[in-house]
């Protein structure tokens, strides 16, 4: 027999009124047994989750970074700045509620590394231009609205789903203001991101 | 004369609305894994890669996942200065083209308890990454 038969069965000849009674002593034993068991599945995800979350906080922390280093470049006009600026803050509104997620499935957040390590994991020293600067914001985004797509399935809860698509709808909205700005056509077939 | 402000806002608005619609049943679907088929196109792998990988990974540097130049026939988690998860260190494989095909199909299958979640859903894709990372590992 399988356990889900195990478990069905002595339910069914309850709700029947059969002779094989349950008492309210085994119900409850039944009933406990899975609600253990979920609790225990329930934790494992959320070890798994705070892994995941954790890579997406690290994502934002370089974020916050190359736009805190774009910004004091001197490459860029101060309209852009203002633009990169209000970007950043996305991003850390983002890093913020990563974070409160991570604490509340009981992790630690990842921390961030110094500007300096940022600006020479990105190649920052090649940047010459404000194209340059546009292109590597671009590069980031579009691959961040991809990166936070392709973590959906791998999320446990909807709550976390939503995040995420969340997250990639302002990486998509970043992306597209910084197309534009480098005077890229709009993409002829839609579902741009992700798959 | 097309506004180019307004051109920007409206592509931003588009692809919100395409996520908004195309996310939640991507997330509740069950995920049917096919093998990536034999060979790749390497060049369409490396805009793949630049799209797909490029937000976490580089090929020359620690980002929030390791350098990739090298890792085809590489083992598992031996870039020597990057911090990699407990899950993973754990391991003792090498990183060849199935490998890397099922990794990309679905890190947490392959190791439960790794911190990458990313996954790449279609087999062409896969195998187009594949390639080019295998180009750019070839001795």
């Amino acid at each position: 027999m399988r356990s889900t038969d195990r478990v069905l069965a002595p339910r069914r000849q309850l709700l029947r009124g059969s002779a094989g009674v349950l008492t309210i002593a085994g119900v409850t034993a039944l009933l406990g047994s899975q609600g253990a068991a979920l609790a225990q599945k329930r934790n494992a995800n959320a070890g798994q989750d705070v892994g995941l979350l954790n890579a997406a906080i690290a994502l934002e922390h370089e974020g916050i970074a190359a736009y805190t280093i774009a910004a004091g470049s001197g490459l860029l006009q101060p309209a852009v700045v203002k633009i990169g600026v209000t970007f950043r803050g996305h991003h850390q509104r983002h890093r913020d509620e990563l974070i409160r997620a991570v604490t509340a499935l009981g992790g630690k957040p990842a921390a961030a590394h110094s500007d300096a390590e940022y600006a020479k994991a990105l190649n920052a020293a090649t940047l010459k231009n404000q194209t340059d600067v546009l292109r590597l914001a671009l590069r980031l985004e579009r691959g961040a609205a991809n990166a936070y797509l392709g973590l959906i399935p791998s999320l446990s809860t909807a709550h976390q789903h939503q995040l995420a698509a969340r997250m990639a709808g302002d990486e998509a909205f970043h992306a597209a203001i910084l197309g534009n700005a480098l005077g890229e056509p709009i993409p002829a077939d839609g579902l741009m991101f992700g798959a | 004369m097309e506004d180019p402000v307004w051109r920007g806002m409206a592509v931003a608005l588009m692809a919100a609305a395409i996520l908004a619609l195309a996310i939640p049943a991507a997330a509740q679907s069950p995920v049917q894994i096919s093998r990536a088929p034999a060979g790749g196109d390497a060049a369409r792998g490396e805009q793949l890669y630049q799209s797909r990988c490029g937000a976490c990974h580089s090929l020359d540097a620690n980002r929030v996942g390791p350098r990739h130049r090298g890792v085809f026939g590489r083992r598992v988690a031996s870039v020597s200065d990057f911090r990699y998860s407990p899950a993973l260190r754990k391991r003792s494989f090498i990183w060849d083209a199935d490998m890397l095909d099922r990794w990309l199909a679905n890190p947490i299958a392959l190791v439960p308890g790794t911190t990458m979640g990313f996954r790449v859903p279609a087999p062409q894709d896969r195998a187009d990454i594949i390639a080019w990372l295998r180009s750019q590992s070839a001795p």
